[in-house]
């Protein structure tokens, strides 16, 4: 056990706690951004011109009769930019279009009005004269027309050529899936000010401050200290508030800066969903090898991911991608080539999971696919080639714990009573023609930390005042994952004080400095070794007061629930000791940081060791399928899950079932339809609501629904021996696709393989079952179609 | 864009006057005011929460004579003479928790909190319509009620202990 992993007996970490706003959230009083305005005066509101076509010229824009509109303060324009016009960090990716606009929806300029309805009727008054371009709406068009962009990517490890010339069973096949809007409950928002001496404050719903403060500042041409950003809450992120946010912050602080005023911009649903990037769709190409026991020998695949108008994330969302396509399994020869589609859509961005969702799907599709073929049970075949202990990634990481793979497998089989359902099941399609059901397992294996090694580093701050009550600080977000709640607990347990001693304040940059983005599920291991830093310096100093006040020496002493206990008896109680230690002028705050060790990561080879740990867990699904019309109801979910020594049971299982609805919603439901057609919508998202984009609803939710921890589970490398748990869960719901594969097969004949289409909408179950049912029975030898 | 509503000059405002969470209310609106947006920005009362403005994810939901509406979709004339019950109106009048509150908090209902006021004020109303009968009831009754964080296990087990133990 590591010193950071160790927990003691006393500990606030491990107990199931209520989120710790919950009381906030069920009266209605917990602030979000946008709560906010009504609490700041003389506030402007912002609306965008969007660009009706998905790729055109702009020839000419007139904004002189926006403010013939009343209430019209001040258009918002390229020229108006002091610093940098540009909303990433790629340089790719202008503020406000001067020449060209790239997407169906594509901002060109601001409108700021006394009212909201003042910057609309502004906005609709404002001329653009477009020449319309020739455009790339879907990835296939754009690998036609050879348009990618940033840095292809080549993985590679063994002989793929000679392992596929030699395998016993060689399939190939083609799959393209499609992404996920975010639908975060709370759009994108930003309130901003100008403060005494051109001090920017920013409030942004911003899952990555440090970088929102960045790039407001490079807009506005001022040094990083001269921007604030806070983010209080946000009503939802999932990886869409990573990069997105900072072009409306941006304009939300040039229209303060230019006004004097404060500036709110909200996006409505239609904007956000418009505007804003989403999950990468991925097409995939793909030859598999397999031995006569069903054994992967070679995996062969390109990958190209569908990045929209500029780069955004897509470069390290392809990377996690290519360095997750081995999912759980141990695949001897892997060649993999990445490289990123350029579209008129939306710039896709991170979306819980971060590509490595897309590349195991690939994976679990060519098990899908093949299983039949081969003779196997789809359940076997996964089995018999998970991990084992030894094994190593595709790009050279041991697989550490591979054994927990068996591990949750095994306990979902005997707690889920699979091996009595299967038979059930298969009595059950024997006499229902119409009506068939399917049960899948699938496993999750998925690496924590940032690939890019620098951004795993971490800033607290935590103040015990002279009272004994701490705050603390640290550079993470919160947007329901629970992380605050976690913090709280570690800074409890570091200094062994009861949870009601500690509180928390919102996050803001001129706290911690230069914070990564909280993501890449790492916001707990980091911040809270960050915290645990802090908290350890402050704990030293005050063992030090209490040791000489209990004639001990600090080494000799304990904290915990509020008390400061000496080994050999002699007690004080913390606010004690804390008053003591004011009056001997020692330093009762601390700056805390952490770094994870032990990472390297060569994204040119695509080799090393880039994830600290990895996150394992597994599900079983069964589906019940209607044969008239492809509709389908979930009847029963098992999960066993990793989350390490949980820092707090009833948050992590909240996020397993939460991740398991949204991956469940990304693989059956949401279908994202874009305007391909020759029309005068091309290029238009054609499902812009919830009404014609359909999320997951109480009514999806699984009959029978069992979520449990993995026991023993202790993990060396993170803070009080836990795991992360932010993103794995989504992908237990390849279980859900799978079980509706196998089910629409059951209604073909013995080794019918089924080409399911991502999403799994009934619509698209229905055409596969139809075409099982039309199948005539399998051959011996067989190529998939598609190809 | 194609989905930007054609320009109109402002109607002469309407005087308007409810009640709300009990106390009388005055507010001069806009006649296509949304009730949501008076609630809103003008009565400060920020617990009600956007979430759509399209009458689709329920975040809006309050009450208006004990019955529940989309506030997003309610004009905030048709309010006129009557009741609205908003998230800030459900505590007791000591401030403490309704037992449906306190189930939320008890049952992990939630995570980033921004369908709860929603969540709470559509799930009292089911205990009050009696459509608390068993799991199936309260999903087909909540379904209109999105919660993207996905908590929906708990806010069903949350209005089912207390429409038990309320008598519900
Ligand atoms: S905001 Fe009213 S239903 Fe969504
Ligand atoms: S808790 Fe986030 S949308 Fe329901």
């Amino acid at each position: 056990m590591s010193q950071l992993s160790e927990r003691p007996v006393e500990a606030v970490v491990g107990l199931p706690l209520p989120h710790e706003s919950a009381a906030l959230h069920v009266t209605g009083e917990a602030l979000y951004t946008d709560d906010l305005v009504v609490r700041t005066r003389d506030v402007l509101h912002a609306w965008p011109v969007q660009s009706p076509y998905a790729h055109a010229r702009i020839v000419d824009l007139q904004v002189k009769p926006a403010y013939d509109v009343p209430g019209v303060v001040r258009v918002l324009t390229s020229d108006d930019v002091p610093g940098v016009n540009d909303a990433g960090v790629k340089h790719d990716e202008p503020l406000f279009p001067d020449a060209e606009v790239m997407f169906h929806g594509h901002a060109i300029c601001w409108v700021l009005g006394e009212t909201l309805e003042a910057a609309r009727l502004g906005a609709e008054a404002v001329q653009v004269e477009y020449e319309p371009l020739p455009s790339l709406v879907s990835v296939r068009e754009a690998i036609a027309a050879g348009n990618f962009q940033g840095t292809g990517r080549h993985l590679e490890r063994g002989d793929v050529e000679t392992a596929l010339t030699t395998a016993a069973h060689v399939f190939q096949g083609e799959f393209e899936f499609a992404g996920q809007e975010h639908f975060y409950l709370e759009t994108h928002v930003a309130l901003a000010l100008v403060d005494e001496g051109g001090q920017i404050f920013v409030q942004s719903s911003s899952q990555h401050p440090s970088e929102t403060q960045e790039i407001v500042a490079h807009v506005l041409g001022v040094a990083s200290h001269a921007v604030t950003v806070q983010c209080l809450r946000m009503g939802g992120g999932f990886g869409g508030k990573e990069m997105q946010p900072h072009g409306f912050a941006a304009i939300a602080a040039l229209g303060a800066t230019l006004t004097g005023r404060p500036v709110r911009l909200r996006l409505n649903r239609t904007q956000d969903v418009t505007m804003s990037g989403k999950r990468h769709g991925f097409h995939s190409q793909w030859r598999a090898g397999f031995d006569d026991d069903g054994r992967l020998v070679a995996l062969e695949a390109t990958l190209t991911a569908d990045g929209g108008w500029s780069l955004d994330l897509s470069e390290p969302v392809l990377a996690r991608a290519m360095c997750h396509i081995d999912n759980a399994y141990w695949i001897p020869n892997v060649r993999v080539d990445g490289r990123i589609a350029k579209t008129n859509k939306t710039s896709q961005t991170a979306f819980r999971g971060f590509g490595g969702p897309q590349g195991m799907l690939v994976i679990e599709n060519v098990l899908g696919r093949c299983a039949p073929l081969l003779g196997y049970d789809a359940m076997e075949l996964r089995r018999r080639n998970l991990y084992q202990p030894g094994h190593t990634t595709p790009y050279g990481q041991p697989v550490r714990h591979a054994e927990r793979l068996e591990a949750c497998w095994s306990e979902v089989v005997r707690g889920g009573e699979v091996e009595r359902r299967q038979a059930e099941i298969e009595q059950f399609n024997a006499i229902h023609p119409n009506t068939k059901r399917g049960l899948a397992m699938t496993p999750v294996k998925f690496g924590i930390s940032f690939n890019l090694t620098a951004f795993n580093q971490a800033g607290a701050l935590v103040h015990v005042y002279k009272d004994g009550s701490v705050l603390i600080n640290h550079g993470g977000t919160e947007m329901g994952q629970g992380l605050h709640t976690k913090m709280l607990q570690v800074a409890a347990t570091t200094l062994g004080v009861p949870l009601e001693r500690v509180r928390l304040a919102p996050t803001r940059t001129d706290k911690v400095p230069n914070t990564s983005a909280t993501a890449a599920s790492s916001g707990a291991d980091l911040n809270g070794a960050a915290i645990k830093n802090a908290c350890e310096q402050i704990r030293e100093r005050l063992a030090q007061v209490a040791g000489s006040r209990l004639g001990l020496h600090a080494h000799d002493v304990r904290f915990a629930d509020g008390m400061v206990r000496g080994l050999q008896g002699g007690s004080l109680s913390w606010d004690d000791v804390v008053l003591a230690a004011y009056f001997q002028r020692v330093q009762l705050w601390a700056a805390g940081f952490y770094r994870t060790e032990g990472l390297h990561w060569d994204a040119n080879a695509m080799q090393g060791e880039p994830f600290k740990y990895f996150a394992y867990g597994v599900a079983a699904a069964e589906v019940e399928v209607d044969g008239f019309t492809g509709a389908y109801t979930l009847r029963r979910v098992d999960i066993v899950h990793d989350v390490g020594d949980s820092l707090s049971p009833l948050i992590d299982l909240g996020q397993i079932e939460g991740g398991f609805v949204q991956g469940t919603g990304w693989l059956t439901l949401e279908d994202l339809r874009w305007d391909e057609s020759d029309g005068p919508h091309r290029g238009r998202l054609a499902t812009q609501a919830a009404s014609t984009y359909k999320l997951p609803s109480f009514s999806e939710m699984p009959q029978v629904f069992n979520v449990h921890l993995l026991d023993k589970a202790h993990e060396d490398g993170a803070v009080y021996g836990s795991k992360a748990v932010g993103e794995p869960p989504l992908m237990l719901a390849f279980s859900v696709r799978e079980a509706l594969r196998q089910a629409a097969a059951a209604f073909g004949p013995v080794g019918t393989s089924v080409d399911l289409p991502s999403p799994a909408t009934p619509e698209a179950v229905y055409w596969a079952l139809d075409e099982a049912r039309s199948a005539a029975p399998v051959p011996s030898s067989f190529s998939l179609s598609g190809v | 864009m194609d989905n930007a509503l054609p320009a109109a000059s402002a109607p002469a405002a309407v005087d308007l006057a409810f009640t709300v969470n009990g106390s009388p209310a005055k507010v001069a609106v806009d006649p296509r005011e949304s009730l949501l947006d008076v609630l809103r920005e003008r009565l400060d009362l920020t617990g009600t929460k956007k979430g759509c403005d399209h009458g689709q994810c329920g975040a809006c939901t309050v009450h208006v004579d004990g019955r529940r509406v989309v506030s997003c979709l309610t004009a905030a004339v048709q309010v006129d003479g009557r009741a609205v019950t908003t998230i800030e109106g459900v505590e007791g009048p000591d401030g403490e928790l309704h037992p449906l509150q306190q189930a939320f908090i008890d049952h992990d209902a939630l995570q980033c909190g921004y369908c709860t006021p929603g969540q709470v004020m559509s799930g009292l109303a089911c205990m009050a319509e009696g459509h608390t009968r068993d799991d199936a009831e309260i999903r087909e009754y909540m379904s209109g009620n999105l919660c993207r964080c996905g908590a929906y296990a708990g806010i069903v087990a949350a209005i089912r202990e207390t429409a038990r133990r309320t008598g519900h």
